[in-house]
């Protein structure tokens, strides 16, 4: 193996035991592992294969819009307007389902508004050369007044049982939710978009450095429209596992999620200003964040206190490496 | 030194699997409300806490989302289920939403019953319902009839469009003034919707107030919309011309009714009804009860509840406050 590096050009710079030691996926194995301590000391039905399973159904549904949105950040945009791409296109789903509609027609309407909504937040920013932050700051209004629009108050309860199943339905003896293992899916397709494929490689080159990457020949343009367009359709099949799962889609559902799903993927590891991130970062993010809000439901803590600790874990996986950075640093000197 | 630390944290593992196996056996009901700092349902808490004590060997969780949503409701059940407790007492957000978790919970052999907000009945055994909800509707528009010498305009601040209760109630509220002749100069205008958020209750109220200027009455039939919209009398500078009714708690109301802003409003007792449901949990749990017609179910110092028809219970009707009575009971809740 050593031998063959003289001679091809090395994907990356050869990385040491110390170096994977003090990389971000250690950290964020470290504060699981504590999570997981504090969590089975704090409570009793933690460490239960059948209650962490489905723990897993609601964070997995977020989940798959961190996938495609750290695709986005590490091309340096952002979306903001994706939960109100959720509430529009589950509003869109309730009502087709009001007006007689079978489950293939509504998952149909679901994706294909994602889709639009998507679209649009990218046909503004590729043509018009918006700002993405300024862009989805629009449409996150838009989306979600719309949905206002076309439903006021109220709520949509009812859907024909094959959509409901998609959402409720458990495998293998009724222990692993559907949401699970179309994460695990997505995730594994994103991995590898990311990582083997030159397309991977070239959103990192766009991110460090947009203009550098199209001079050298890449259509950045392209990419933009095709990630906020992804980024749509992640919303959309986030918005068909959490309407079918609650079998009711109203304006006001999904409130603060694309502050979560940012959350997920800055403490992934994915750098806010574009051109770093790993797939296998933003899964660990996922998995610490799930853990730490179920152990925290389990001992009955409100919402309020849980996104306060969900926000102070954010800060201090932002704040750890940068001080151990200096501590090492001043031991060399 | 890797293998060192991985085999600490396995062994950590191991012990807390261990600690956390033996345990005392309270019983453990759940109070799930519709939502947290709503002094209704803290005063309902108060009287499941008093049953606790009287019944010993009882531990009452008492939880709530902190915004009245379904499915803040769906993932405090679910984890409710994961932390195995004996019995979930339950106030509705959504009689449909809620069905798929509380079966769920039941299957897992958790008794589930709703009070004050019921779940639609294959997701429950019984109901406690506080009153009959005729009554309580009928009984509403008597008492606006009352406040504005039945003549004028009035208007409706709900709680959530989707909230089982409050809807009955006020379309048994639309059949008293079609049915009563007494009250043909008596004219619904509108319904509203404030969430149970006292800012959006007060919002609501402040456009009626300004969009009616006949406006005479507004009727709020849950405890959050009610004082909101006697705030809002008074701020707009319509005391002695837009009264105030509905159902609230004598202790948030009663400075309303010292400025001559409400006349008169009901309530039952919350603290009877939490008491109440607590003693009915625990026959279900016991399985004294079925929850089969004819059932019925000795609940301390409430006397014989029986069980009616699918599973309804009736606790007994509303009570009513006003200038003279009203410093009795604002100390009591």
């Amino acid at each position: 193996m050593e031998k063959n590096t003289a001679t091809v050009i090395p994907n990356s710079l050869p990385v040491s035991f110390s170096d994977r030691f003090r990389s971000r996926e250690a950290l964020l194995l470290g504060l699981i592992a504590i999570v997981v301590v504090v969590n089975s000391l704090l409570s009793p039905y933690f460490l239960d294969v059948y209650n962490l399973l489905d723990s897993t159904q609601n964070i997995s549904e977020k989940a798959m819009i961190v996938l495609t949105m750290t695709l986005v950040i590490i091309s340096r945009e952002i979306d903001i307007s994706v939960a109100s791409i959720i509430a529009l296109s589950g509003v869109l789903m309730g009502a087709a389902a009001a007006h007689g509609a079978d489950t293939w027609m509504i998952l149909l309407v679901g994706l294909g508004t994602g889709t639009l909504a998507g679209l649009f937040n990218g046909l503004l920013v590729t043509q018009l050369e918006l700002p993405s932050i300024i862009v989805t700051i629009g449409t996150m209004s838009l989306y979600r007044g719309i949905a206002f629009i076309i439903l006021g108050d109220q709520a949509y309860t009812s859907f024909p049982a094959s959509f409901e199943d998609i959402g409720q339905t458990y495998l293998v003896n009724g222990m692993i939710p559907t949401q699970l293992i179309a994460f695990v899916f997505f995730a594994i397709i994103f991995w590898i978009v990311l990582h083997k494929t030159i397309y991977g490689r070239r959103l990192y080159a766009i991110g460090n450095n947009p203009v550098g990457a199209r001079y050298s020949g890449i259509r950045v343009n392209n990419y933009r429209l095709v990630l906020l367009t992804l980024n749509g359709v992640a919303s959309a099949i986030t918005a068909i596992f959490l309407v079918s799962r609650i079998a009711t889609s109203r304006p006001n559902m999904a409130m603060g999620w694309e502050l979560e799903v940012i959350t997920i993927a800055i403490l992934g590891g994915v750098s806010i200003f574009g051109g770093a991130g790993k797939i296998t970062g933003v899964i660990l993010a996922v998995l610490l964040i799930g853990l730490v809000q179920f152990g925290m439901q389990l001992i009955n803590v409100p919402g309020v206190i849980m996104s306060i600790i969900t926000g102070l874990l954010l800060i201090i996986s932002l704040v750890l490496p940068i001080i151990l950075s200096m501590f090492y640093k001043r031991r060399r000197a | 030194m890797n293998r060192k630390l991985i085999f600490a944290v396995l062994a950590i593992f191991a012990l807390s699997l261990f600690s956390s196996t033996g345990f005392a056996k309270d019983l453990k009901i759940a109070l799930v409300v519709k939502n947290l700092g709503n002094g209704f349902f803290e005063a309902s808490n108060r009287g499941a806490q008093e049953a606790a004590k009287e019944l010993g060997g009882v531990e009452v969780i008492y939880t709530g989302p902190t915004t009245p949503t379904a499915e803040g409701q769906i993932e405090i059940i679910r984890s409710l289920i994961a932390q195995k407790v004996d019995g979930i007492i339950i106030s509705a957000n959504d009689p449909d939403s809620l069905v798929t978790i509380t079966k769920r919970a039941m299957q897992r052999g958790i008794p589930v019953m709703s009070y004050d907000s019921g779940i639609n009945s294959q997701g429950r055994i019984v109901h406690l319902a506080p009153s009959d909800s005729k009554f309580i509707g009928y009984q509403q528009v008597e008492l606006m009839g009352q406040a504005i010498d039945y003549k004028g305009e009035f208007a409706i601040v709900s709680a959530s469009s989707q909230a089982t209760n409050q809807n009955e109630w006020i379309g048994f509220m639309k059949e008293a003034l079609e049915k009563d002749a007494k009250y043909k100069d008596m004219k619904l205008v509108a319904v509203t919707y404030g969430d149970d958020q006292t800012d959006k209750s007060y919002r609501e109220a402040q456009a009626l107030i300004r969009k009616y200027p006949e406006l005479k009455g507004i009727e709020a039939p849950t405890s959050v919309g009610f004082p909101a919209s006697g705030k809002a009398v008074i701020d707009e500078g319509k005391v002695g011309s837009i009264y105030v009714t509905g159902l609230g708690l004598p202790s948030e109301v009663a400075g309303y009714v010292k400025k001559d802003v409400v006349k008169n409003f009901a309530l039952w007792n919350p603290v009877d009804l939490g008491y109440s449901s607590v003693y009915i949990m625990k026959s279900l749990i016991n399985k004294e009860i079925a929850g089969k017609n004819g059932d019925v179910v000795k609940a301390g110092r409430m006397g014989d509840i029986p069980v009616r028809e699918d599973g309804l219970m009736v606790m007994g009707s509303p009570f009513v406050f006003n200038a003279e009575n009203i410093d009795e009971w604002s100390p009591v809740f």
